[in-house]
């Protein structure tokens, strides 16, 4: 954690000044764009890459999509690609069962990190280690944004959430987890990579790890994954605008971008 | 053609001959040998099966086999089932047609069954083998009812039941026309403005202007799950009932014995009956009431410490009334081998309830 000045918000009651929708733009493939996520979330960004992959690599009629649960579970009865609703923690062993019974489709699974790492941290490493056909996505923001902003297995030491006011700290609360350098060590994972978008550069480099990620399945490469660090001002407790520099100073100083392993 | 089959293995030819093309465990005993045959059987037929590396990851992993409209299944024992709770009760809301086998040990898992252990409202019909044979038609029924009723159905065998080698013709089952798969993802409806939804939440999309309602689903479940139970006759073995004194229930491998004692107790002119559940949930309501009309007392024999002995209750009503003359038995394994499963001991059970 830097020392980097930021207004904290207080954690008891809405802030001060309320957001507001900028701009209602629909991509494809998104049924409805004014999403009822909070604004400045890095959610809608990272699905909207996801689709447009999707779309790019001409799999839309292959494709299904199987979701964790979280805020971003607000997408998956948005799109116009089939989706399979998991429990939570469970997507990769529902992706595996949908890939093993009808192989010719391209199967990914979006978790977040609550999801994935907390609930379900040993159904991603079996999946991986399986060199399972599949995608997965994890939408990483350190936090249960759903809850309201509470420790997760990946927020980073010093974060401020709402079950660690004073920040992590490893003597009460241990260390994070960093998945995907855990999955980048397993044989059967072909390609691991960890992106983020929070700027326009990040968006642009997560995309072509997206890309990568769909291609390693369309060869049948073994297991794909992107990690995505979004941003979660609400679940931070910052302000809306401040939430990119937060997250680059925060998150993804411990959780480090780059293509970790690709075939 | 007859041949001479374990249990297990049994079961395994009717999961094939009623189009059962996924199956994921996780071994334990006594189900183990299931997952095994199915190991060897599934790849024959271009199925799958899957070493899943917890119960969590097998229920899972039949889920999403189960919402490419494959015929799919998973099993355990009672404990292994305790960890899928929570995937079979939502699997019933996301209208899943899945097959659960519990080779329990004992017969402790009644209320796991009929009651289920995860949560909501929600109910899974329950179908009871006594035998091998039994197991195989009940194994093909209860694909067809899953796949009619898009509901989890649980088939609830035993130690005894995978593991006793009987003769068997494993024959598919002629149940009519296949059910509707319409609603099943293979990623075709992608980009058609309709994507299909298939989520325990619901499968309202946000441009019909609304969102996931889950009032709205969890009633439209409710009715399902209604009709479902309406809709699934109940079935009973009933025997020597009609001039009983009294009748004794029992359902499973402990079913056959009590069959055998009670024949052995009418040799010796003493006036009894027997009513054994084959499906659980629906239970047989109806039948255990007419059973029970004009006998002194109803008798209930489970492996367990009294369960089922509450839906004889609550079927008799107070008209007539029910004891209980089971009880754990288990040798040391645990594993469900029952010393009190001899039909001696059992015939001097019933006959000790009678007033």
């Amino acid at each position: 954690m830097t020392d980097l000045p930021v207004r904290y918000l207080p954690t008891d009651r809405a802030p001060d000044r309320p957001a507001r929708l900028v701009d209602d733009f629909t991509p494809a493939l998104i049924d409805v764009g004014a999403h009822h996520l909070c604004p400045g979330c890095g959610e809608p960004i990272a699905m909207r890459s996801v689709v447009e992959v999707i779309s790019e690599l001409d799999v839309v009629q292959r494709a299904i999509a199987v979701f964790g649960i979280g805020c971003y579970t607000a997408f998956s009865n948005n799109l116009d690609i089939e989706v399979c609703q998991a429990l939570h923690g469970r997507a990769p062993s529902v992706a595996t069962g949908i890939k093993r019974a009808k192989p010719d489709t391209v199967v990914v699974g979006i978790q977040g990190d609550g999801d994935m790492v907390n609930e379900g941290l040993q159904e991603v490493l079996h999946t991986a280690a399986r060199g399972e056909s599949v995608t997965c996505i994890m939408l990483n923001n350190g936090v249960f944004g759903e809850t309201g902003g509470h420790l997760t297995a990946t927020t980073v030491l010093g974060q401020r959430t709402k079950n660690t006011l004073e920040g992590r700290d490893a003597e009460k609360h241990g260390y994070p987890i960093l998945v995907s350098n855990l999955l980048a060590q397993l044989e059967g994972a072909a390609y691991v990579a960890r992106g983020a978008v929070n700027t326009a550069g990040n968006v642009s480099r997560t995309k072509r790890m997206i890309t990568r990620a769909f291609e390693t399945q369309l060869e049948r490469k073994g297991f794909s994954f992107v990690e995505i660090l979004t941003m979660c001002p609400t679940g931070w407790f910052i302000e809306t605008e401040e939430a990119p520099s937060y997250l680059d100073h925060n998150l993804a100083a411990v959780h480090v971008g780059g293509v970790l392993k690709d075939w | 053609m007859r041949q001479l089959m374990e249990g297990s293995e049994a079961i395994a030819a009717a999961m094939v001959a009623a189009g059962c093309r996924f199956f994921a465990g996780y071994p334990m005993t006594p189900f183990t040998e299931i997952l095994e045959h199915m190991a060897k059987r599934l790849p024959d037929v271009g199925g799958v099966c899957m070493n899943a590396e917890s119960e969590l990851e097998a229920v899972g992993m039949a889920w999403g086999a189960a919402v490419t409209g494959t015929l799919a299944a998973t099993g355990s024992t009672g404990q292994g089932l305790s960890l899928m709770q929570e995937s079979i009760a939502e699997a019933a809301m996301a209208r899943l047609p899945l097959v659960v086998f519990n080779m329990a040990r004992a017969q402790g898992d009644y209320w796991q069954a009929t009651r289920g252990g995860g949560h909501g409202d929600y109910r899974t019909p329950v179908l009871a083998p006594m035998d091998v044979p039994e197991a195989v038609e009940l194994t093909q029924l209860a694909f067809h009812l899953a796949a009619t009723w898009r509901n989890p159905v649980l088939v609830l065998g035993d130690y005894y039941v995978a593991h006793t080698s009987q003769s068997v013709d494993v024959q598919p089952l002629d149940f009519g026309p296949p059910p509707d798969l319409s609603w099943a993802l293979d990623g075709s409806s992608g980009g058609s403005g309709r994507a299909k939804l298939v989520s325990p939440l619901g499968t309202q999309k946000q441009r019909d202007d609304v969102g996931y309602d889950l009032s709205e689903h969890y009633l439209a479940c409710a009715a399902a799950t209604s009709a479902m139970l309406a809709g699934i006759e109940p079935r009973a073995e009933v025997a020597l009932c009609d001039d009983a004194d009294i009748v004794v229930v029992a359902h499973g491998t402990p079913g056959r014995y009590i069959r055998a004692a009670v024949r052995v107790l009418r040799e010796q002119g003493i006036q009894a009956g027997y009513v054994r559940p084959i499906t659980l949930l629906p239970f047989p309501s109806g039948a255990v009431a007419r059973a029970a009309e004009g006998a002194k007392v109803v008798a209930v024999y489970e492996n367990n410490q009294g369960q089922m002995v509450d839906d004889v209750r609550l079927a008799v009503l107070g008209r007539t009334p029910v004891t209980f003359i089971g009880g754990l038995s288990l040798d040391s394994s645990g594993f469900g081998i029952a010393p009190d499963l001899d039909v001696t001991i059992l015939r001097d059970r019933i006959a000790g309830a009678l007033p």
